[in-house]
């Protein structure tokens, strides 16, 4: 295949490597080392994308992540990527992309009848015509979301990894051009940690892309041995392909290195991409400078590019964009595409300078090669048919364009408006820039964090200066982290820099109509904002670039106004007559350029979302077939479906199986916490609501702990295993925080008090064995232990031996059944799990779940921490007032004697029954009168609710308004589909009542 | 308890033997073990009660370190600094009974404790050329070498879960002391960040 | 992501630490005896400054303990942090 633009000679592709590629669908050529842009344009392709909102044909603009219209989508099916910039994407044998913002191709775009309505959308035009009538505003929502956004995201699973890491050094460079290669050198020679990231696949920034020599030879030699030492430096990191996205506080900088998007689809364990998190001790921003566009009239036309793009694709890619060539500028610096394209066989027809009297070294040398230099000229026009034919010149004043149009044939219009110092990361770490009258740019201004700027990002636009600014800036951030003297090492070496005249900025190139009259000025090429739409805003009293931004979109693209925005501040500073500081300029935000979702999930997916953790029996659960639910990051069994079995009838199965004989929990995931000290009781006395002094050794008590606020922050019960040593069990999801509640008044307020707390959640296992069998299943595999009422009573705990393994059983039930918890060392848990099961045998032994605990706790009227109350919850709410000591004071004491724990109608706990066989559902709201007026007033809500198979109904717990006293009353659930349940209020205890059935023989 | 200990399991035990059943990924740049069953005990006390300190080393044959985030390695059993009031003391496999009963009985009468809570944790370890590689996925912690070495551990995260960090050898090696719920998440997890480095299991 | 010094162990990345809120509330001696307004003062009311700001954290991933730190709400700057018997830097609080 022939590809029309590519040089014979030259540039850094692989010409031994050819690679076949399509767009939208149709074949082309390119080599190893090309971008998408580079072999599109090799190829001719001119318009690649259609514009956002407007629906233009537009062409590659810029070389890099600048590049405001190329966006593609790339690949397909489950690896799909939308938002990719043709300028950053590294060829591939069978790379597959498409145009985003067209249908079905940018060639030729169905939607862009759309550009005729375009005088019709005017800046503000979603504020100003879809707020009314307020109710058409989800259909405008549905029609403006199909128009808007680019690209489609995948809709299967991303079928690649993506990764994450944390690193950690004493200094970061951003930026691997001539700046930031110096400053690594140095800083590594030091003996610093480096990390040198750079978003390129090669390492050299605007060398790359240039012709300059350094110590007399091309840069190329430089940059080869700057990076060998760099290679041979073992404390020097070197990320390529590695955005640095984010600065955030602390000098902690995100990355996004792009492992394999280079090598197309590839299986295995590599990630595609990897965010590193890199935690430095000092910062050396090298970023670079993007050039700025120039605004004139039809400036967004295909072959309309940044003149350092141009260079750029001549050197570095050996593809001329172009054969007649107009460069239009305001700077010296456009005079190098002039030359360059000149070397490689292009016609430069002329040099259209803003300025009246450009000179420095690039212009004479322009003159000398006969270009034709057209001082003080403006271009007017731009003519197109499928990219530039012909540009409109003319000459001007300053402020107007005057006299007769020269129209100048051309296929190719290279702009440069100078430079703008990247200063994202800069924004983004908390400094603000500053405008610099005479280099016309943004520059950093003072540090907030431990960063410093050095090269063209710094303002710096020659290389001597950016080498020497590096090697400072390396040295000097080398020292700041504690190596070195902060003297560069190393002598900067020597570049033949002429001298360059000033740019001057014209951020509207003078015109021969006034805005508005002549074809459309783009300000943002990305989001379709042009000169007329800011100067619209600043007519309807626009004055902050904040709000100008918002109202124009202007910036608001995913190249967050890299090439527009300055321009657009300017522009509007003209219009208001204000000055550049005046209007300010807008804030930079994270990510610097787009960031995928799946790098930023990494491997927090699958099963490793979050961490898991499991039980001593988890396994003898799996293989028993239990479906498990999530408590916190818990796996408990939920049920144990037998073959054929609901969940309803495997739970009805379980619950009837503990009421009629015996069955067993896996406790182990309750919260248990080892209180030592002389000083235990006190400490005890503090936090519970009830006191502790007088428990006996060997006894349990269960206990209510409050928050300040007066309101229930969690429960359990706690045993005396000694004089000075209790074991306090907690909720399952409450361990954590209780324990962190305890070490703080103990740390804080009390650190007086002898005592100790260390967690033994994880060392016990925990069997609870439930029903009225419990006694003879644990009388067979515990022999040292008299299990009889009389020695061993309900809430009380014993030392013996369960299955030949040393444990603690405790008397404590929240089935409301005989019931043994016997507690084992871990190691020791399935083992005896297993015992049970096999001594339990001829007693039908029934493994339960969750379900059946919460059914059988309910039955009893126990409450569960956390869904019976919620943080609003005094004990007196729950029932429990007479729990609550009036002989000490204790941790939120002071807060139920407050007016408002004190009010009569607040929402306790009640019991409901329905009368048909209808379960309610939790959550539900509960009403007085389902058919009041609107709004109906709430009494409460239903926190529990179940079918109870040994009752044979359903049952519920719930929260209702002054509901002790409604016992006996009718009330309503009014459901979403209309209907409505009744429910009489009743006592929350619905089974057993008098606590017999836990003291059987 | 010899017909006691043959049929307890360690954390680790379901992971290590699904385990085996995976191939080989290459060299591996990343072995992932379990030390199991060795003793841990919680001891508190004040640093600066003499007492309290002098019973210790007498008992445990050295002093507690007292410096934050260091270990001392005795001939059996190590002590890591967890707090300024806290150790972690490790003992050989079943050797944590003796030594808290010894502690227990040097620290009669003092405001200490000791707490055994050996079935509630495990060693995971993991070494070999990209081992701290692997931990950095999961670790904001600093493990150059520079600033993580010889006698030292930190309690911090892996991935979400709590640890506590020991630096072992500079193969490099690093033991990680985990709660036993978290322990098969945490070996899971060890193992897919050293895939591509090349993963062994046992 | 915040790195905040731990007076035992440390500078440590943010997601080690749990945060208490502001530090150098006094519970009152005598709940008993304190009106609900200087009750409610205790429980509910809080400074919000812009700038210095004392607060208590704990190093909840690490050696567990609680510590105070003044912490600048407009930058972010954390000063070492401090003992929770101490006095916070300069004098206040």
């Amino acid at each position: 295949m022939i590809e029309p633009n590519r040089l014979a000679a030259g540039g850094r592709i692989d010409r031994g490597r050819p690679l076949g590629f399509t767009f939208d669908g149709k074949s082309y050529a390119g080599f190893a080392g090309d971008t998408l842009a580079s072999a599109l344009l090799a190829n001719g392709v001119r318009p690649v994308a259609r514009s956002f909102k407007h629906h233009r044909p537009r062409g590659i603009v810029g070389s890099g992540v600048e590049e405001p219209n190329a966006l593609v989508q790339l690949g397909s099916g489950a690896r799909t990527l939308p938002n990719y910039l043709a300028t950053q994407v590294e060829l591939f044998d069978g790379l597959e992309a498409r145009s985003v913002n067209a249908w079905p191709s940018a060639a030729f775009d169905a939607r862009a009848l759309q550009g005729l309505l375009s005088r019709f959308m005017p800046p503000g035009f979603y504020y100003k015509t879809f707020t009314w009538p307020s109710w058409m505003w989800p259909f405008y929502e549905r029609q403006l979301r199909r128009a808007g956004g680019f690209g489609v995201a995948p809709s299967e699973p991303d079928p690649d990894r993506y990764d994450k890491t944390n690193s950690h050094c004493d200094v970061l460079v951003v930026g691997a051009g001539p700046a930031g290669l110096s400053a690594a050198l140095e800083a590594g020679r030091a003996g610093a940690r480096v990390i040198l990231v750079d978003e390129q696949q090669e390492m050299g920034g605007s060398l790359l892309g240039s012709r300059v020599k350094i110590d007399g030879a091309p840069a190329s030699s430089w940059l080869d041995s700057t990076l060998a030492q760099l290679r041979e430096m073992p404390e020097v990191r070197l990320l390529s392909r590695a955005t640095a996205f984010g600065y955030y506080d602390h000098n902690f900088v995100a990355a996004l290195e792009r492992v394999t998007d280079h090598l197309g689809p590839v299986e295995g364990p590599t990630p595609r991409q990897r965010i590193w998190r890199i935690r430095a001790r000092q910062v050396v921003l090298a970023a670079g400078a993007i050039e700025r566009p120039l605004v004139f009239p039809n400036n967004d036309r295909p072959g309309v590019m940044l003149a350092s793009a141009v260079s750029t694709y001549v050197n570095r890619y050996a593809v001329s964009p172009g054969r007649r060539v107009v460069v239009f500028t305001n700077n010296d610096s456009a005079y190098r595409a002039a030359l360059d394209l000149a070397d490689a066989g292009s016609e430069v027809v002329a040099v259209a300078d803003l300025r009246p009297d450009p000179k420095g070294r690039l212009v004479d040398e322009a003159r000398r090669r006969g270009i034709e230099l057209l001082a003080g000229h403006t271009v007017v026009e731009v003519k197109d048919r499928n990219g530039v034919e012909a540009v409109g010149l003319m000459q001007h004043d300053g402020t107007s364009a005057f006299g007769g149009t020269r129209w100048t044939e051309c296929d190719l219009l290279a702009m440069s408006g100078g430079w703008n110092p990247t200063l994202s990361l800069y924004s983004q770490s908390g400094g603000r820039p500053v405008f610099d009258e005479l280099r016309a740019c943004f520059v950093p201004g003072p540090s907030t964090q431990a960063e410093r700027s050095a090269g063209a990002c710094n303002g710096e636009f020659t290389l001597r200066g950016c080498l020497s600014q590096g090697h400072a800036a390396g040295a000097g951030a080398a020292a700041a982290a504690g190596f070195g003297d902060g003297r560069a090492a190393a002598a900067v070496p020597d570049v033949d820099d002429g001298k360059e005249g000033r740019t001057r900025a014209y951020w509207i190139a003078p015109g021969a109509k006034p805005v508005g009259r002549s074809g459309k000025s783009f300000v943002d090429f990305q989001t379709d904002t042009t000169a007329v739409d800011i100067s619209i805003a600043a007519r309807e009293g626009y004055e902050s670039i904040e709000h100008v931004k918002r109202y124009t979109t202007l910036g608001m693209g995913t190249d967050q106004g890299k090439l527009g925005a300055v321009n657009g501040v300017g522009a509007l500073a003209g219009m208001l007559g204000a000055s550049i500081p005046e209007v300010g300029t807008t804030t930079f935000r994270q990510p610097y350029s787009p960031v995928t979702y799946g790098a930023i999930a990494g491997r927090e997916v699958g099963e490793l979302f979050d961490p898991v953790r499991k039980t001593p029996m988890h396994e003898w659960h799996a293989e028993a077939g239990a479906e498990f639910e999530n408590v916190g990051q818990w796996k408990r069994p939920l049920y144990y479906p037998q073959p054929g079995e609901s969940m309803q009838d495997a739970v009805d199965r379980e619950c009837l199986a503990v009421r009629r004989s015996v069955g067993i929990l896996d406790a182990s995931t309750l919260g248990k916490i080892d209180v030592k000290g002389p000083d235990a009781a006190k400490l005890l006395n503090r936090v519970y609501v009830n006191g502790w002094t007088r428990l006996g050794v060997g006894r349990c008590r269960y206990g209510f702990m409050l928050g300040e606020d007066g309101m229930i922050l969690d429960d359990g019960v706690t045993a005396r295993l000694a004089e000075r040593h209790f074991l306090m069990h907690t909720t399952t999801s409450g361990a954590a925080s209780v324990m962190s509640w305890l070490e703080r008044w103990l740390q804080t307020e009390w650190p007086d008090l002898r005592v100790h707390l260390t967690s033994v959640t994880d060392h016990w296992a925990t069997v609870s064995i439930n029903g009225p069998n419990a006694r003879r299943v644990v009388a067979k595999i515990c022999h040292d232990v008299d299990l009889s009422n009389q020695t061993f009573p309900f809430m009380s705990v014993r030392h013996g031996e369960v299955a030949g393994a040393p444990a603690r059983i405790f008397r404590i039930s929240f089935a409301g059944e005989l019931s043994y918890e016997v507690n084992v060392d871990a190691n020791y848990g399935r083992r005896v799990w297993e015992a049970v099961v096999s001594a339990g045998e001829e007693f039908g032994v029934t493994p339960y779940g969750t379900e059946a605990m919460h059914v059988l706790r309910a039955e009893k009227g126990y409450v569960i921490v956390g869904q019976d109350t919620d943080g609003s919850n005094t004990p007196d709410d729950m029932g429990v007032g007479r729990m609550v000591s009036a002989r000490k004071d204790f941790l939120g004491k002071r807060s139920l004697t407050r007016p408002d724990t004190l009010r009569e109608d607040r929402k306790q706990l009640v019991g409901l029954l329905t009368d048909g066989g209808e379960v309610l559902p939790e959550g539900g709201q509960i009403v007085e009168d389902p058919s009041a007026r609107l709004p109906v007033p709430m009494l409460g809500h239903v926190t529990s609710s179940y079918y109870s198979a040994t009752l044979g109904r359903p049952i519920a717990l719930a929260v209702v308004k002054g509901g002790r006293a409604r016992e006996g009353e009718t009330l309503h659930v009014p459901l979403a589909d209309g209907r409505s349940i009744r429910a009489r209020v009743a006592s929350p205890v619905f089974y057993d009542p008098s606590g017999e059935r836990q003291n059987v023989e | 308890m010899s017909s006691n200990t043959a049929r307890r399991q360690s954390p680790l035990a379901a992971f290590m033997s699904r385990a085996e059943d995976d191939e080989a990924v290459g060299p591996a740049g990343v072995v992932i073990s379990e030390r199991p069953y060795l003793g841990h005990l919680n001891l508190r006390g004040d640093p600066a009660d003499g007492e309290f300190m002098g019973a210790v080393e007498r008992t445990l044959g050295f002093a507690l370190p007292a410096a934050p985030n260091t270990v001392f390695c005795g001939e059996e059993v190590l002590a890591l600094w967890l707090g300024p009031d806290e150790w972690l003391i490790i003992t050989p496999q079943d050797g944590q009974g003796a030594v808290e009963d010894a502690l227990n009985a040097a620290l009669e009468g003092a405001v200490a404790s000791v707490t055994d809570v050996t079935g509630g944790q495990t060693v995971i370890n993991i070494s070999g050329r990209n081992a701290r590689d692997a931990l950095d996925k999961g670790c904001t912690l600093d493990l150059h070498p520079r600033a993580f070495g010889e006698r030292q551990c930190a309690q911090t995260l892996v991935a979400g879960v709590g640890v506590t960090l020991r630096w072992v050898d500079d193969t490099p090696s690093f033991d990680l002391v985990v709660r036993r719920s978290f322990a098969e998440h945490l070996a899971l997890w060890l193992r897919d960040a050293a895939l591509e480095y090349g993963a062994a299991v046992g | 992501m915040l790195l905040i010094e731990c007076p035992w162990c440390g500078p440590r990345d943010e997601s080690e630490f749990a945060y208490g809120g502001e530090a150098h509330i006094v519970r009152p001696p005598d709940p008993a005896n304190v009106s609900d307004e200087e009750w409610a003062d205790y429980l509910f009311y809080r400074k919000n400054p812009l700038g210095d700001h004392q607060e208590q954290w704990q190093h909840a991933s690490g050696c567990r303990r609680w510590f105070n730190a003044q912490r600048d709400t407009l930058t972010y700057q954390i000063e070492r942090g401090y003992g929770i018997g101490e006095a916070a830097p300069g004098g206040e609080g």
